[in-house]
């Protein structure tokens, strides 16, 4: 009985504060550095192969070109007033102490450079405002920090400006790419979308059988024949997911739990081999034209299968650049049904079926779980769900809660707004960054333990591809299991009962048997 | 002389002041906003963002989600300079206008808080290693410029106390074109010429947050991108959409 013994008497702990403020140490990440993305992938995606010999000039006409082109940026720039309310806010500044990964201070990394090119004060007084010509030192500094921003938003939250570090750290990667200073990780992978329509290279032969063989497991499971459509014209719902959801543990079954909610509402739908990817990359590294591009495909993909909606899958990011983005970069989408909003993400879907009843649920199935839920921030600070702000923290717990019986809230200065990035995000989510990775995760690690002693929490449902990977990867260093992160919509697969599927008592499946029952639950709810 | 070359300098500040705000406004204005960022949760109309404006000029709302003393500091400065700006619409109304002077009681006790406030700030930029690593020569220098204008200010109530009615018919001399010899307090020499001075850096320091507030798309957007289509020309199209 394992449950017993994850339950027993809960210690008192002490815990360490997620938001705990380090003493600063100046340099600590200076060496943090992605890798270069080679000729290849940066012609790929039409930046220059290497870095130019003129790229300091370069540098400095593209920031005047974005200075001047988006007034965010214009404006964040120049109202910074230094009044450090942003400055315990990073996670990346929590996590490793380090004075540049105070969102402030990683701005001014730009800031002095815009100062010195661009303003009166930097131009002539650059001493008094801290203003500084651009070096190849700055350059370096730039590749390191502007590569330690997870572009969360958080910091946005409580600036009195609401100055976007984000929006800086877009910019900055921008004016590096297009001196041909690139990184590795995001720029391969986007040019990958470009050529194969996802972010792994999958192709349709392989995205084929791997759906396949997802049907069979699912009939093997439940008895039930759920269906993974690919490719079918005229199908009701475009269904656009991260392609992680095609291969990766926990994300697969959470792609079986939107198939599950698809087959018991009796909807049409397909997936694309075309737009195989939800996630959007050319959002990280601030490229208007690449995020377009990417969009482009999505809308093509509904056009040829003349679908009336498009729903998105789990993804932080992704739906940021869906629900945000798509409209503008893509649009208008007047052939689509205009009764369903224009995109839809899967929870809003399965959480309407839930309020209208149409889905059964036996959440005894997910007994063995005691959840909590990380707000993923691309959702939370970038988006909404639903018809109210603030639905995208509402609709997930709402879906979590009618699917599990044991759902625990994060201490309250981590969750919904002022949720703590997962670490990973952002165009960071690489092997040569798993020290940054797993500082970075920190401050949501401690807000873990915290529900684990108080409420005997045993795993943390995620709605994002890249939450879900880092915290599978960087929870055992802190002593969670790696799959004690969970999909949402694994847990609507775990408890749907789906019309003829075959029940507990003829199931010979060893994990659900062990499963107890509710009665002993309660017995153990009050001891 | 002296009434020359004050009367001169508030000229060149004035102008200064508000052709060099309203540039930095006319080019905020005509920058474009290529896509949608408000900070969710957001207004989900136009109404709901004024609200949120409102909440975020007249009680720092995001500031005191963020830190309690800047905030507690930061707001008593900004309310008590905004009285004591009021207040010293009496040197420029004749006759004073009626709800000025029915503030005159609180502003009286401004000069005290907005120096404090100042001076809170300004402890924080010194002890506390965060703020203290942001923080460039400008940044002190501005708080310095300001207590230096609140503590001259004072000492003129409180110390040193000035002929009044002789700086009331300088400031409408200014206003008429009908200059008035200007009292030659040091005192008085020292608050107008550091208020000239921060008028004139208004517009190329880090003021423009004043304005810069109004123009941030993280806090001035409605979350409505699903429901009105936003659809400025894209900055840079797609190389296949060309
Ligand atoms: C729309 C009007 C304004 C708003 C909403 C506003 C808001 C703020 C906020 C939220 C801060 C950060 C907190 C703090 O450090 O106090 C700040 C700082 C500051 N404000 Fe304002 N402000 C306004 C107008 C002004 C004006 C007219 C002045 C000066 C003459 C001014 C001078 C300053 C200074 C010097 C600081 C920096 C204080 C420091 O160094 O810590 N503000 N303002
Ligand atoms: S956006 Fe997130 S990661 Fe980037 S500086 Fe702000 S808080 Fe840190
Ligand atoms: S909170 Fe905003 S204004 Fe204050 S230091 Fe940070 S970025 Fe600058
Ligand atoms: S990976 Fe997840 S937690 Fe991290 S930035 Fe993206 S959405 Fe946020």
């Amino acid at each position: 009985m394992v449950e017993l013994k994850i339950r027993a008497p809960v210690q008192p702990k002490e815990h360490p504060d997620p938001s705990e403020i380090p003493t600063l140490e100046p340099g600590a990440m200076a060496d943090s550095k992605p890798y270069s993305a080679s000729e290849e992938h940066q012609t790929a995606i039409g930046f220059p192969g290497e870095l130019v010999d003129d790229w300091k000039e370069r540098a400095i006409a593209k920031l005047g070109e974005l200075v001047s082109t988006s007034r965010g940026l214009r404006v964040y720039l120049d109202t910074c007033v230094k009044c450090g309310a942003c400055t315990d806010k990073c996670h990346y500044f929590l996590g490793t102490a380090d004075p540049n990964n105070m969102p402030v201070a990683r701005q001014d990394l730009l800031r002095k450079v815009y100062r010195r090119y661009f303003t009166f004060a930097g131009k002539y007084f650059p001493w008094l405002v801290g203003a500084e010509d651009l070096t190849e030192e700055v350059l370096d500094e730039w590749y390191s920090y502007f590569h330690q921003c997870s572009q969360c938003r958080r910091c946005s939250v409580y600036c009195p400006y609401g100055i976007d570090t984000a929006e800086v750290s877009m910019a900055a990667r921008e004016i590096m790419d297009s001196i041909g200073k690139g990184q590795k990780y995001c720029n391969e992978i986007i040019g990958k979308v470009h050529k194969y329509g996802n972010n792994l290279g999958l192709q349709e032969k392989a995205h084929r059988a791997t759906l396949e063989d997802l049907e069979e497991d699912i009939e093997d499971e439940t008895g039930v024949t759920v269906r993974l459509p690919l490719d079918e014209k005229g199908a009701d719902i475009l269904l656009v997911t991260p392609s992680a959801d095609f291969f990766a543990e926990p994300h697969i079954d959470g792609l079986i739990g939107y198939a599950k909610v698809f087959h018991q509402a009796g909807a049409s739908w397909t997936m694309s081999s075309y737009a195989s990817e939800a996630a959007n990359f050319g959002m990280f590294i601030g490229s208007h034209e690449n995020m377009h591009e990417l969009a482009l495909r999505i809308r093509k993909a509904a056009e040829d299968l003349q679908v009336k909606r498009i729903i998105f899958g789990e993804c932080g990011h992704a739906w940021r650049a869906a629900y945000n983005f798509l409209n503008t970069l893509a649009g208008p989408f007047d052939f689509l049904d205009q009764n369903y909003p224009i995109p839809q993400h899967i929870c809003e879907y399965t959480y309407d079926l839930i309020e209208k009843g149409e889905l059964t649920f036996d959440k005894s199935q997910n007994d063995h779980i005691r959840l909590t839920f990380h707000d993923s921030c691309n959702v939370s600070r970038a988006s909404r769900m639903g018809d109210e702000p603030g639905g995208q923290f509402d609709i997930p717990r709402a879906i979590l809660r009618a699917t599990c019986n044991h759902f625990y809230d994060m201490p309250a200065d981590t969750i919904r707004e002022a949720t703590f990035c997962c670490g990973g995000g952002g165009g960071l989510l690489t092997d040569e960054l798993m020290d940054l990775r797993k500082k970075g995760a920190q401050p949501r690690m401690r807000a873990l333990q915290d529900v684990a002693d108080e409420h005997g929490v045993t795993h943390m449902a995620a709605i994002c591809a890249i939450c879900k990977t880092q915290f599978a990867k960087v929870m055992p260093d802190y002593g969670f299991d790696m799959d004690s992160v969970v999909s949402v919509h694994q847990m609507v697969s775990n408890a749907i009962v789906l019309d003829g599927q075959i029940t507990d008592d003829d199931d010979d499946d060893e994990e659900k048997a062990e499963a107890p029952g509710n009665g002993m639950d309660a017995a153990e709810e009050q001891a | 002389m002296l009434t020359t070359v004050y009367a001169l300098l508030f000229y060149v500040a004035a102008v200064v002041l508000v052709g060099g705000v309203a540039y930095r406004v006319w080019q905020y204005a005509k920058t474009p906003v290529p896509l949608k960022i408000p900070t969710t949760p957001a207004p989900l109309t136009r109404g709901g963002v004024v609200m949120r404006l409102v909440r975020e000029v007249v009680l720092f709302e995001s500031l005191f989600k963020a830190n309690k003393w800047t905030w507690l500091f930061g707001w008593v400065f900004h309310a008590a300079l905004l009285l004591v700006l009021i207040r010293h619409l009496r040197y420029f109304t004749e006759p004073v206008w009626g709800w000025v002077a029915a503030m005159q009681p609180f502003g009286f006790y401004a000069g005290f808080a907005m120096v404090a406030g100042l001076l809170g700030l300004w402890a924080r930029r010194i002890f506390v290693p965060r703020v203290r690593y942001i923080s460039a020569p400008s940044d002190h220098l501005m708080l310095a410029l300001l207590v230096g204008i609140g503590v001259s200010g004072l000492a003129m109530s409180y110390v040193a106390r000035t002929d009044i009615v002789a700086v009331k018919a300088f400031c409408l001399g200014l206003i008429y074109f009908d200059w008035q010899p200007m009292p030659a307090d040091p005192v008085l020499l020292v608050h107008l010429g550091l208020v000239a001075l921060l008028m004139i850096i208004f517009p190329v320091s880090k003021l423009l947050h004043a304005p810069g507030l109004f123009f941030a798309p993280s806090r001035n957007q409605a979350d409505d991108p699903r429901e009105r289509r936003y659809a400025p020309p894209l900055r840079t199209p797609a190389r296949s959409a060309r």
